[in-house]
């Protein structure tokens, strides 16, 4: 049987068991939430969802009281209005002016809210934490705790969603501070590196190392996608700035992970980028004419290469030090020429299985298929193999 | 995987992991199973030699010696059938051959199963309990339970356990293999295997044969092709001249390194087709520059079957090029030179796509399973799991459901059988290999992400502090290990995650690459390795000496 309760004078129907902040979501009103997060457990921190319910003293932090039969709620009232823009007041109080520099500038809900309550910043500056920025030596983590505002998204990111319980509160009062472990250093805590802490904070005192000074959510593009790394099939945004990968974000409806992403997808995209990649098609000299690798070297668009440390670099002498198995930086053209003829001619004088294909498992559906044609149409075997097995 | 994630850690009361290093190797599948047992109060059951994350989780540690899974799951099964908590019903109704089960496993007492796995009996009891108390449960494992001679008898077994419990075709159970790669499903999906086409249609199936034929318009080869380490044997003894290898690294994954190097200098022709210059590189004739994931777009196919999205994101660097449009160049060049020519009546003989979806067409034209996955639906946040059969197909979250594909599931009862080699005088010990969290197979990718390099910059050998003592190995020196085939150096990780007798390395570092030292032993169905089981001696080290 559902329950059928008020809120802003409209008649709304809910689930035994749901809260206040639910049910008004449900019908598109909006209450306004800090330390609330649907996939985490609610705890009342920050008091920032206060709503008015008629005949109960006081207020209710919405996103812990459940729902009753009859029940009147108000999420305007000028009491609940108040008292946000008061706990608003005394969060900027002891929180730095920087927005104009901030990583979340944005995309932070303290920001948010401070602009839809008014909160003018405090001309009296009392008390403030100074606390080190940046001071774990982890280099996937950045920890700024004087933007923290004590919602504890985080330690129950940590506790909740991927079960390692790095982070808690230590001390009281003003003094309470956000630590890892026994007040140690993440690595040291029995942190996994996930990031989920990062991706629960809603403000900027836990940010992605990786991504300071890359680019704020303004002016980057995100582009959903599906990691590279494991078979989990992972979901996630890359953030991107003029062509290159500055960040990668959760992206809360992912089919399978949701908000969860590991180590591997959320902090290894660099590779991406690496100057190891290789960029031009290479091809040793003894498959191509010896006349044209020199004309092609003289004008420039051919290289002599040396690969050292697994990277393709100009050969220092050039011309001069070419031997047979040299790698001649060409391109596609040519490159595309020496391997169908050669496959083509083999083809001819000993047919398809004189060839074997490995196909990828780093490569896509579409691509696997085609592969899969190339070999057995193009080249007439049924040679071809990936690494699943290994 | 017969299941899907969400199920398993949703519905699932007891979780059985066996073969799997699930924290380092699927990570967020390790931490939803931890969320289950932590917060749902799922059981936990994990069989690893290795102490590993997800122990320290578990109800139960079944620490059974490598290659000794057979063993260990008959145990189980013997205690279900003597204590009568099969699920009668299920067997009867779904299933056949149980008696040959019944007798097969009957001389797997737990003192007997104990004395092969080393695991106490007491804990076989346990295990059998909580499986037969805690139902539907899930089954999961993955290289663990593959990479051994015994690899397909290994997964026989954990079907026929699953099949015991009734725990087939139902919401929380099933047998699920963690496939490694991101698209190693989709390579296997798509025909990437040389005794199947896309859709696992047999090569030797004429009416398949037909069917290809008809749609490609050429005559097509009928005999199987060569698995990855029959095509190195093959290009050794001349047979193979030219090998195309994309986005692979024999040199760093294949077993007896030593053995690959040979092969691949031994082949005429050799194109190699990756981001990256790689060990295998070394031995190519041609190179050709390919675009990484963010640099097109596509789909991949999860461990679960979910066929996602793929987008771009960044232009490639250079002239580096997505694989599909390097393959459908060549394949267009080779068409042009005269070295096939396709029908032009046939439907799928060309290579002139315009668009991706055409390619997605052509595979919903021929690939049965993947009929109903189109990019407009997938667009429209349809959440497919192949089979998918037709356009109006909701997908297939959990195989089975009813009736197993075959018909009746049939009970193959199997023995235990020893790994291809064990220790002896010369080589006393057991190694064994796997990953670790923040590297990726041959670590092409991984040794290119800067901070995840610094977290684990060298390969490490785990080894028992009784070990290393007997053998005057301090913990973070650097130890020698040798087997029949090849030795590396690596620095020693001196702990108590593996036993005595037993060490542990990665195969993700070129220059110690555990796989200079693996046995190419191979499962005669599965021609899979035996990473996980091969004998070795150790000796320390002084630094500077002996290194090459
Ligand atoms: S955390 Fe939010 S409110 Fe604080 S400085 Fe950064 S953007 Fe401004
Ligand atoms: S990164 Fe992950 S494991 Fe580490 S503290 Fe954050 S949530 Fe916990
Ligand atoms: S984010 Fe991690 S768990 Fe998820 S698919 Fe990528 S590698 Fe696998
Ligand atoms: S959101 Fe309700 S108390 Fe914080």
């Amino acid at each position: 049987m559902p329950i059928v309760l008020t809120i802003n004078g409209q008649k709304v129907a809910a689930e035994e068991g749901t809260t206040i902040l639910e049910a008004a979501r449900d019908v598109g009103i909006h209450i306004p939430t800090l330390c609330h997060h649907p996939d985490l457990s609610n705890v009342g921190a920050c008091r920032m969802c206060v709503v008015s319910v008629e005949k109960q003293r006081g207020l209710q932090t919405a996103c812990t009281t459940p729902v009753s039969e009859g029940m009147v709620v108000d999420t305007q009232s000028e009491d609940a209005r108040a008292t946000r823009k008061f706990l608003l007041e005394m969060l900027l109080s002891d929180h730095p002016n920087d927005c104009m520099t901030c990583e979340v500038n944005g995309d932070c809900l303290l920001q948010d809210l401070v602009y839809d309550y008014d909160v003018a910043w405090p001309e009296y500056n009392g008390l403030r934490h100074t606390y080190p920025i940046d001071p774990d030596p982890n280099p996937f983590i950045f920890i700024d705790r004087n933007k923290c505002v004590l919602c504890s998204r985080c330690i129950r990111a940590c506790q909740e969603m991927q079960n390692r319980d790095v982070w808690s509160f230590a001390y009281r009062g003003f003094e309470t501070k956000l630590v890892a472990g026994a007040d140690q250093f993440l690595l040291d805590a029995n942190c996994e590196s996930c990031g989920q802490c990062v991706a629960y904070c809603p403000v900027g005192a836990l940010y992605d190392k990786m991504s300071l000074k890359t680019g704020r959510a303004p002016s980057v593009s995100k582009i959903r996608t599906t990691c590279s790394y494991c078979g989990v099939g992972c979901n996630f945004d890359l953030n991107v700035r003029d062509n290159r990968i500055v960040r990668v974000t959760s992206a809360p409806d992912a089919p399978v992970n949701g908000m969860a992403l590991c180590v591997k997808g959320r902090y290894g995209y660099d590779y991406v980028h690496h100057p190891d990649r290789v960029t031009q098609p290479l091809v040793r000299a003894k498959w191509l004419d010896a006349k044209q690798i020199r004309q092609r070297v003289a004008d420039g668009t051919w290289m002599v290469a040396n690969v050292a440390e697994k990277r393709v670099q100009p050969a220092g002498n050039g011309i001069d030090s070419i031997v047979p198995d040299t790698f001649i930086q060409t391109d596609w053209n040519a490159a595309l020429d020496v391997v169908s003829h050669k496959f083509a001619e083999v083809k001819k004088s000993m047919g398809g299985d004189a060839f074997a294909l490995l196909a990828s498992a780093k490569c896509t559906n579409e691509e696997n298929y085609l592969f899969n044609k190339f070999t057995r149409q193009v080249l007439g075997t049924n040679s071809i193999d990936h690494c699943a097995r290994l | 995987m017969t299941n899907s994630i969400r199920d398993i850690t949703q519905d699932s009361q007891c979780i059985f992991v066996i073969g799997s290093n699930t924290t380092e190797q699927h990570p967020v599948i390790g931490t939803k199973i931890r969320r289950a047992k932590r917060h749902r109060g799922a059981k936990l059951i994990v069989a690893d030699p290795r102490r590993i994350d997800l122990t320290s989780y578990a109800d139960l540690h079944l620490r059974h010696k490598p290659g000794t899974d057979i063993a260990l799951l008959n145990g189980l099964m013997h205690v279900i059938i003597r204590e009568g908590w099969q699920d009668e019903a299920f067997i009867s109704e779904r299933t056949e051959s149980f008696d040959e089960l019944r007798e097969v496993v009957e001389k797997y007492t737990p003192e007997v199963t104990s004395q092969i796995t080393g695991v106490p009996a007491k804990d076989i009891e346990e295990a059998a309990r909580i499986l037969a108390e805690c139902r539907p449960g899930a089954l999961l494992y993955a290289m663990g339970i593959t990479q051994h001679t015994v690899g397909v008898a290994n997964v026989m077994s954990c079907a026929n356990l699953q099949m015991l419990l009734g725990n087939m075709g139902v919401p929380g159970g099933g047998v699920n293999p963690l496939r490694g790669q991101n698209n190693v499903q989709g390579a296997c999906d798509m025909g990437g295997l040389p005794n199947v086409y896309p859709g696992y249609q047999r090569v030797t199936d004429p009416d398949k044969q037909q069917k290809f034929e008809a749609a490609w318009g050429v005559p097509v080869s009928k005999q199987v092709g060569l698995t990855v380490t029959e095509m190195l044997k093959a290009a050794e003894e001349g047979q193979v001249h030219c090998l195309y290898i994309i986005g692979e690294n024999p040199m760093v994954s294949d077993p007896d390194l030593n053995h690959v190097r040979y092969s691949l200098q031994q082949t005429e022709f050799i194109v190699v087709q990756d981001l990256f210059f790689t060990e295998t590189s070394q031995f190519a004739d041609v190179i050709l520059p390919a675009a990484s994931f963010s640099e097109k777009y596509g789909t991949f196919t999860n461990t679960e079957r979910r066929v996602q999205r793929v987008r771009k994101a960044v232009e490639p660097p250079g002239e580096a090029k997505p694989d599909l449009w390097i393959i459908t160049e060549l394949a267009r060049r080779m068409i042009a030179l005269g070295a096939v020519t396709p029908s032009q009546d046939a439907p799928h003989a060309g290579w002139d796509y315009r668009e991706l979806t055409e390619v997605m067409d052509e595979i919903n034209q021929l690939n049965p399973i993947y009929a109903g996955i189109t990019y407009r639906r997938l667009e429209e946040g349809a959440q497919l799991q192949w089979p998918v059969p037709h356009k109006d197909h909701p997908g297939t979250p959990i195989l089975h459901v009813g009736q197993f594909s075959r018909g009746l599931g049939r009970f193959a009862a199997v023995d235990h059988v020893p790994p291809a080699e064990l220790p002896d005088e010369e080589y006393p010990l057991m190694l064994t290999t796997g990953r670790v969290i923040y590297h990726w197979h041959g670590g092409e990718m991984t040794h290119r992400a800067r901070n995840l390099e610094a977290m684990y910059p060298e390969a490490l050998v785990e080894i028992n502090p009784k070990d290393a003592k007997k053998t005057n190995i301090e913990d973070g020196a650097l130890m020698k290990v040798a087997s029949r085939r090849g030795e590396i150096i690596a620095k020693a990780q001196v702990t108590d995650r593996v036993e005595p007798g037993l060490i542990f390395t990665t195969f993700h570092f070129a220059e110690a690459a555990a796989n200079f030292l693996t046995n190419p032993a191979l499962d005669p169905q599965a021609k899979i390795p035996e990473y996980k089981v091969c004998a070795v001696r150790i000796e320390s080290v002084q630094a500077g000496d002996g290194i090459n």
